[in-house]
């Protein structure tokens, strides 16, 4: 299966479930293989090859400049790649970029309150206003915004706009989200109660992927970790086993706080 | 230094007495770039923010040529929807010339340039921040669009302000296809030309303060509606 | 967002109102007419009493002599009141013009700066006292855009058998309402009817130097568009030719008068002879 459109879908009438939970589609599992990006002859990442399965919180880890953020706009078709494949896999592959979703670092809000920012992403799916707005409810409550709700969203905190960024991925209930260094400016709390919102997410059910260079983040939200330094992939290990013993210098540097 | 008294002394004159004429004049000078804004704008928006967001050979040139249409001469712009409109011209069956539709369409010309340029560029900073955002929301090409034109909004208005401006304060086009038929095609600036050219200059420079006037009320106006939107949406 | 379509359409329907508003109303005829017609005044004096008795509209378009015909040729106006019999003539010669009417007749003066530099005002005939203004390189302005005005300073130019030239002959390339404003500002030399001169107010240290040649006679005349050329023109207009030269018309012509001079006198047939 060829890099889907990110268009395609939008003629098939969403199918939904009773109540307000969406009907969840099922594009997993995702894998690259050897995808490539090059810019001006340097090589940002390089024959980047890996699959990612439903279930465990796959945190991609590594020193800024290793291509994390790269990785998740290619896996999100945002940025064709130079050669490789993005391949989706499941029942509903053919509607991937209806199945994702992406939280950027700095969330993109729109100039109206919390509640219409969820609305909007909804609407593009053409869900219907009563749906919707038991969807923007549950949401809102999982991640503590509803009391939020009417204000401007832009007049958020820095904590609470993330949050709302990731309610509003959310929303679309999607197969997987992936999530770009979430709480690079955040303060302790907002980082502990953005954490929780996320957890929140995966008990949903959604497969989360997120990037961080954050190795406290990594160790309290990891299953499994994907190590990346200068784009390439040096390991793919379960969490547990990575923190233990790192099998590349490379790995066992970064987890020492050497420079790389 | 008496003339300016004088012209002075004119314009709150005429401002006090609320000569019919003059109201006229004022109504339909406001009607015909009103309309003009309103058109040039339902082009020059998605024209604007389409060249803003989209990436194709050639976009660079044309982003020139928008950039330098701004400054395109009223008179040009009049001679040609004169010989456009003329009966002896291609839409000459229309019988538009010398009426109020013909300055419509003239300044409408001379407006979309200035709203699509400057949309253009609001548009595309915009673009940096929220294009990756709305297309990983699933948001097609026109829904993109449609958001970074609601999202720019604010400075949106200010572009159409600056087209209003442009329109209400040309004499050259308006002259040239409407004709300043008096009480039809009659309007500030053509007006003050005409007081010009009989040698008035303290009416005309009146009318030309009250023009001033004019453009000042619209533009408050617009500021006022701004803070409001602002205060409502941040 | 969603909602934007019907918006648009609201929208463009407001902006397109005044496209639909100009087919409504009285009917009317297009007139172009000299400039120095209207800025005189005479036509806000005239039209009303038309208008009252027709109900008929006369929508003015003031340009210049020269523009007034080639609107005519390109069939933008039902009718022309201008001062360039040359110029009739060729129109009616082409059968672009399908009548023409003689309504009123002026004269041409020859204004410049208060002392006189070049002695204009004791010349003893019109081309005489452009040739002194030449000779003292007097600065004179001419219209230079082909209105009656500018034709008839032409003619003038060339009974005096000099060609203005120099950098003391400058042409303004505007109507005689410009053309008078700069002249008062820099002083300078110009021809100018009447009528104009009359009603003009910025008039600084200008002054009359020179008038009453016969040469300097300057006729007006209506014109009718012809249907054979442009079918389309407007018919009604030959109510409007038909009533400048009548009793009525001329005789408010003649009642026309600023600080007690009357601007232009009455020629319809028979030919009034009391020109200035």
């Amino acid at each position: 299966m060829p890099q889907p459109d990110p268009l395609t879908g939008r003629a098939q009438a969403t199918r939904r479930s009773a109540g307000a939970q969406l009907d969840r589609l099922h594009i997993l599992p995702l894998r690259l293989e050897g995808v490539v990006l090059e810019r001006r002859g340097v090589r940002l990442l390089d024959e980047l090859s890996f699959q990612l399965e439903r279930g465990p919180c796959s945190v991609i880890l590594g020193p800024n400049g290793a291509g994390k953020t790269l990785a998740l706009r290619v896996c999100n078709g945002l940025l064709p790649p130079d050669a490789g494949r993005v391949i989706w896999d499941g029942p509903d592959a053919h509607q991937a970029a209806r199945g994702r979703a992406l939280v950027f670092q700095r969330p993109m809000l729109l100039r109206r309150s919390a509640w219409a920012n969820v609305d909007y992403a909804l609407r593009l799916r053409r869900i219907p206003k009563p749906e919707r707005d038991q969807r923007i409810e549950t949401v809102l409550r999982e991640t503590r915004l509803l009391t939020l709700a009417s204000r401007p969203a832009r007049q958020l905190s820095g904590g609470e706009q993330q949050r709302l960024a990731l309610a509003r991925a959310w929303a679309m209930d999607p197969s997987v989200l992936f999530l770009d260094e979430p709480a690079a400016a955040l303060d302790p709390g907002s980082t502990r109660a953005l954490e929780e919102a996320i957890r929140a997410v995966r008990a949903s059910g959604t497969k989360i992927v997120m990037t961080t260079h954050d190795l406290a983040q990594a160790e309290r939200m990891a299953d499994e970790i994907l190590f990346l330094h200068q784009g390439r992939l040096l390991e793919q290990t379960p969490a547990a086993d990575f923190f233990a013993g790192p099998r590349t210098d490379e790995a066992r540097a970064f987890l020492k706080g050497e420079v790389l | 230094m008496s003339d300016l008294t004088a012209a002075f002394s004119t314009a709150v004159s005429l401002i006090l007495s609320l000569d019919s004429d003059l109201v006229e004049i004022i109504l339909l000078s406001l009607r015909v770039s009103g309309s003009a804004v309103v058109l040039a704008a339902l082009v020059g928006l998605p024209l604007g923010a389409a060249i803003g967001v989209l990436r194709f050979r050639g976009r660079r040139a044309l982003v020139v040529l928008l950039n330098a249409s701004m400054g395109l001469p009223p008179v040009v712009v009049g001679l040609l929807v004169y010989l456009m409109l003329s009966r002896s011209g291609p839409l000459g069956w229309l019988g538009l010339l010398f009426t109020p539709g013909a300055m419509v369409i003239a300044q409408t010309l001379l407006v979309t340039p200035i709203v699509a340029a400057l949309t253009r560029q609001a548009i595309e900073d915009l673009s940096e921040e929220y294009d990756e955002p709305l297309r990983s929301l699933g948001a097609s090409f026109p829904q993109r669009v449609a958001t970074l034109l609601y999202e720019g909004r604010l400075s949106l208005a200010t572009t159409l302000l600056a087209g209003f401006g442009r329109a209400i304060a040309e004499v050259g086009a308006v002259i040239i296809v409407g004709g300043n038929i008096a009480h039809v095609t009659r309007v500030m600036t053509t007006a003050i030309a005409l007081e010009t050219s009989r040698g008035d200059l303290p009416l005309a420079l009146g009318l030309g303060l009250v023009l001033v006037g004019i453009a000042i009320v619209v533009n408050g106006c617009a500021q006022w509606m701004q803070e409001v939107a602002r205060r409502a949406a941040a | 967002m969603i909602r934007a379509p019907g918006l648009g359409l609201l929208l463009a329907a407001i902006a397109l109102a005044p496209l639909q508003a100009l087919s409504q109303g009285r009917p009317y005829v297009v007139l172009a007419a000299g400039t120095t017609t209207r800025d005189s005044g005479l036509l806000a004096q005239l039209l009303p009493l038309f208008e009252a008795r027709s109900g008929l509209a006369v929508r003015v378009i003031g340009v210049g002599t020269g523009r007034a015909i080639e609107l005519a040729r390109r069939g933008d106006v039902d009718a022309l009141l201008v001062h360039d019999p040359a110029a009739e003539d060729a129109l009616l010669r082409e059968g672009v013009a399908s009548l023409r009417r003689t309504v009123m007749v002026n004269d041409f003066l020859l204004i410049g700066p208060q002392e006189d530099p070049a002695g204009a005002r004791h010349a003893s005939d019109a081309p005489a006292a452009l040739n002194r203004v030449a000779q003292a390189q007097g600065l004179f302005l001419s219209r230079g855009d082909d209105s009656g005005t500018h034709k008839r300073e032409l003619a003038l130019w060339k009974a005096t058998g000099t060609a203005p030239e120099g950098s003391w002959y400058r042409e303004t390339g505007s109507g005689m309402g410009a053309t008078l404003n700069t002249a008062s500002q820099l002083d300078a030399y110009t021809l100018v009817d009447r009528a104009t001169w009359l009603f003009f107010r910025n008039r600084g240290q200008l002054a009359i130097l020179y008038e009453g040649d016969a040469r300097m006679r300057n006729l007006y005349s209506v014109l009718l568009v012809s249907r054979a050329a442009h079918p389309h023109v407007r018919p009604r207009a030959q109510e409007f030719a038909d009533w400048l030269v009548s009793k009525e018309a001329q005789a408010a012509i003649r009642a026309y008068t600023i600080d007690g001079q009357v601007l232009f006198h009455p020629a319809a047939n028979p030919p009034s002879e009391e020109s200035p």
